[in-house]
């Protein structure tokens, strides 16, 4: 269960990103935004040899005291961040990877939807419910 | 009050309007909209209508018990009559006419029209909700004049424009049910409308004037229908609108300032008629069909779905086709919706999630936003009715079917449609699998699909290995299990990065014969089949060489063989002859963690034809014999040699033993084995001498032991000792020679020892208990081996991390390049 979501344009500016509202949404905003240099270096690392396919799934971005932070990044350079708890240690490597890929998927249909226009802040209600069913469920 | 008496007629009549203005059910009538409209529906002043409410006692009561009602209604009667309100004339005007409910109670008048014309009272249109006037389409709408200014809503608004025109042609029609929506839109603007327009009676002006909120919350739509009563009596629920929707569409076409819908064109677009600006054609759809569907709101009706495919024609003829996204965002950003909602209804529509509508997510679609424009919130989940049937329209837009019907068979076949997200996803995965498995990828697989962007492959894409595709389990022929075993240390130790080499791959089979157990296991495998077992036994040996090669060789392939998920099926897992399908299965299974797969598919192409069939049979036998008894000592083989050894000049042993044979081959299959050692020799230089050695030792020195053992048990016609012998000194060499395919002559020759071998060995007793000491002690070598690989292979995957993080660290020095 993450603790915040966000989806980042290709020019680094966020798209969607809600975090669970009970917190500091500012403390996440900040990590999301700080995540982005992380990010940054892995796919400029791993884009050298063109040849094989990069990876979309970044993995842990890098971890902090109280959260970890994983990242992705679609070929189209718009990335994805999940910020999750710390103390959350059931969370497993593919699950995050399962997250990702719903994540991505649904951000997919939203990009076939003909209204919605790129660089848009996501609307899509069907996106919101799949990012609430990822969320940490708070009570 | 006083006694009233009505006649029949009368009787049937009040007791109608009785039920339809109690709504509350409650047996009296309060002075509720439905009441007082019908009040104003009789056309009189305002001032008989308090009158006749006094008479009739409501205002004392407060409310209108059945009998007040009654006697309101025929004060009505006598009122409109022209006659003094008075309540002695209650009893006593004879004949008096029925009150006549006209702008008022549409239903009242439907009602009465109804009872007087056909039987099938409409009778009281269920309550709210329920079908609201659509406006009868051609019904020649007069009013010309679009609704007047205000119409605050547009729904509403469409509302006004019909209802004059249906009023200009008032009919007797079944009631209209008001919506279970109130339109907002004030009356007023209509009713001046009416005024206009209808030019039917002077009473509605009246009654318009008189009009008051009370209107608002039914009457537009009431009375805009009214008229179209007639033509909706015929089938209770509402019937939808065509008509209205398509001087909807043409008013979106017009794409009018989205301020007033009614504003509209009038006239122009209407491909029938009216006048109905597209915003009221598009209220009164919706009202229509929202009141339509008496347990579905989001039913389609039949005239709907035809206008939708009139409309979905307009963009695209053929029906079976797709209105792609940018198409249809033109389409529906004319109807003047947020852009918000036009996303949200796509995302409800587009039931495939390919960016383009059927005609059915169109028709859908379409309906969403005439809802959401006659003021209905939009669902959160498509509903059933509108969900997209997998069959398309192409008929049914001539036979109408009812949505709901469409919805429900639709909803459980769409889950197969050709653009099911199933499908790409697993396209997709495909590419994203084979691209993360490129080292093995060597084979065809790799170079289309590693190309392939699409790497989010949908939730079915078995991206993490758990559920990547699993690689066949090798399913043995022989129920040898020491294959299986066999086959798992193979699988699990061996990082098959020489996709170039099936002849590695066979080989093994036979240096592992030489190596115990996972010779041993191939050579059955080889006897199962026809004639491989020789060949295969002497390709096999190479392949336990190749293995210990790759892992001794720390590739990061091999590591990073094993890490991607299995790669997809491959092409060449079938052998064609049946003994190789036990070796391809191998091989599979082996090559299946990650493995290149062309050494699997090398395989089959690396075993020489057999020339003797004869031989392959006893090859077979002798092999299994062999393999026990190659580590177990020549002795076995020895006996096989002497026929087969021309055929098998990898097996130096049998080489020996075929002297032994006394035979023409076994002479010269030293010769043979002389040429093939030389062969060898360059063959090895492949690198598998460390690893061999290292390996053959063990083996080696197995088999010396087992030499010894099989010595003892052996029949003896083959010389044991040379062998253990020969061993320690050609250890490498019969690895060597396995590792080459040997020609298929070599191959008859190995078998032909080989099967020659079993017979000698099995005239012995003692052969067999030898024999099964080999196997143990081929299984410890297994064992041993199997420890081996699993070092060697972590030894590579330590090897392989360092490299990469070194990787790593020299890409973070790196200056940081551009994204």
């Amino acid at each position: 269960m993450a603790v915040c979501i966000a989806v980042i344009a290709k020019e680094n500016y966020p798209l969607y990103i809600r975090s669970v509202p009970c917190q500091n949404e500012l403390k996440f905003h900040y990590t999301v935004h700080t995540s982005l240099d992380v990010v940054e270096e892995k796919v400029s690392a791993v884009g050298k040899s063109l040849a094989d396919q990069r990876e979309l799934y970044l993995g842990l971005l890098y971890p902090t005291e109280d959260y970890k932070v994983y990242g992705y990044v679609t070929n189209s350079k718009v990335k994805f961040v999940i910020v999750v708890d710390s103390s959350n240690t059931s969370l497993r490597d593919n699950e995050i990877r399962s997250m990702f890929r719903k994540l991505h998927n649904s951000f997919t249909d939203v990009m076939c939807n003909p209204f919605y226009n790129p660089g848009d802040p996501i609307q899509s209600k069907a996106f919101n419910g799949i990012v609430s069913g990822m969320m940490v469920q708070t009570g | 009050m006083e006694s009233l008496t009505l006649s029949d007629v009368e009787q049937k009549y009040y007791s109608e309007l009785f039920v339809y203005c109690d709504t509350d059910n409650t047996k009296k009538v309060a002075s509720n909209g439905r009441v007082l409209d019908l009040f104003r529906a009789a056309q009189l002043p305002s001032e008989v209508v308090l009158q006749i409410t006094e008479l009739c006692g409501a205002t004392r009561l407060g409310h209108f018990g059945r009998s007040q009602f009654y006697i309101a209604l025929k004060l009505i009667a006598i009122a409109q009559s022209g006659l003094p309100l008075r309540v002695e004339s209650l009893n006593s005007v004879k004949d008096l006419p029925l009150p006549r409910f006209v702008v008022g109670k549409n239903e009242a008048e439907a009602r009465h029209a109804a009872l007087y014309q056909d039987a099938d009272s409409q009778g009281l249109y269920p309550a709210p909700g329920t079908a609201l006037i659509p406006r009868p389409p051609g019904r020649g709408l007069q009013n010309k004049k679009g609704p007047p200014s205000s119409t605050s809503l547009p729904a509403h608004e469409v509302i006004q424009p019909l209802a004059p025109s249906i009023e200009a042609q008032p009919e007797p029609t079944s009631p209209v049910i008001s919506p279970h929506q109130s339109p907002p839109t004030s009356p007023h603007s209509w009713r001046k409308h009416k005024r206009q327009h209808s030019g039917g009676n002077a009473d509605r002006q009246q009654v318009v004037a008189a009009t008051g909120a009370v209107w608002t919350q039914f009457r537009e739509p009431q009375t805009g229908p009214v008229t179209g009563d007639g033509m909706w009596s015929s089938h209770s629920p509402p019937p939808p609108l065509p008509p209205s929707q398509e001087s909807w569409v043409s008013f979106t076409a017009d794409t009018p300032p989205s301020s007033t819908l009614p504003a509209m064109h009038p006239s122009s677009v209407q491909e029938s008629t009216t006048i109905r600006t597209v915003a009221s054609a598009a209220t009164t759809n919706e009202i229509q069909r929202q009141s339509s569907g008496y347990d579905d709101p989001w039913k389609i009706t039949d005239e709907q779905r035809q206008y939708y495919i009139n409309q979905f024609k307009t963009i695209q003829p053929d029906l079976t086709g797709l209105i792609p996204g940018s198409a249809a965002k033109e389409f529906f950003t004319k109807s003047k919706l947020p852009i918000l909602e036009l996303s949200h209804i796509w995302e409800l529509s587009d039931f495939d999630k390919d960016g383009a509508l059927t005609l059915d997510e169109f028709c859908a679609a379409f309906h969403l936003v005439v809802a959401r424009k006659n003021g209905y919130d939009l669902p959160e989940k498509l509903p059933e009715s509108l969900m997209p049937k997998l069959i398309d329209l192409d008929d049914s837009a001539e036979v109408p079917e009812p949505a709901a019907e469409v919805g429900f068979s639709a909803s459980p076949v769409e889950v197969t449609p050709n653009k099911s997200p199933s499908m790409p996803s697993l396209n997709q995965a495909w590419p994203e699998m084979n691209q993360s498995n490129e080292q093995w990828e060597t084979f065809s697989e790799r170079s289309s699909s590693s190309q392939t962007l699409t790497q989010f492959d949908s939730n079915i894409a078995p991206a993490d290995p758990d559920t990547a595709i699993v690689h066949p389990v090798p399913i043995r022929m022989t129920p040898s299990k020491i294959h299986m075993q066999e086959m798992e240390l193979k699988r699990t130790g061996s990082d098959h990065n020489h996709p170039t080499s099936p002849l590695l791959a066979k080989p093994p089979e036979l240096s592992e014969e030489t190596k115990l157990p996972p010779s041993m296991k191939f050579v059955a495998a080889n006897t199962v089949g026809d004639g491989y077992s020789s060949s295969d036994s002497f390709t096999s040996d190479p392949e336990p060489i190749t293995r210990q090669r790759s892992q001794s060789g720390a590739s990061p392939e091999a590591l990073k063989v094993v890490a991607p998920p299995p790669p997809p099926p491959r092409p060449q897992q079938s052998h064609s002859r049946s003994s190789s399908l036990d070796m391809n299965r191998t091989f599979a299974a082996t090559a299946a963690p990650g493995q290149p797969q062309p050494s699997a598919i090398a395989f089959p192409p690396a075993v020489p034809p057999r020339p003797l069939p004869t031989q392959s049979s006893v090859p077979l036998t002798g092999h299994r014999v062999e393999a026990e008894g190659v580590p177990a000592g020549g002795a076995v083989l020895t006996t096989t040699s002497p026929q087969q050894i021309p055929q098998q000049p990898n097996f130096a042993d049998f080489s020996q033993f075929q002297a032994f044979a006394a035979s023409e081959q076994p002479s010269s299959l030293p010769d043979i084995d002389k040429h093939s050692e030389a062969g060898q020799a360059d063959k090895i230089s492949e690198g598998a001498g460390p690893l061999r050695t290292v390996k053959s030792d063990g083996p080696a020195d197995e088999r010396t032991s087992a030499t010894v053992n099989s010595a003892k048990g052996s029949s003896g016609p083959l010389a044991p000792p040379p062998k253990p012998v020969r061993r320690r000194l050609k250890s490498e060499d019969e690895l060597r020679p396995e590792d080459e395919q040997i020609g298929p002559q070599k191959a008859a020759a190995i078998a032909a020892p080989l099967t020659s071998q079993p017979s000698i060995s099995r005239s012995v007793g003692k052969d067999k208990k030898a024999i099964q000491a080999s196997i143990r002690r081929n299984k410890e070598t297994n064992t041993v081996l199997a420890r081996l690989n699993s070092e060697l292979q972590q030894q590579l995957k330590d090897l392989l991390e360092e490299r990469i993080s070194l990787e790593v660290q020299l890409e973070q020095l790196r200056p940081f390049s551009h994204l």
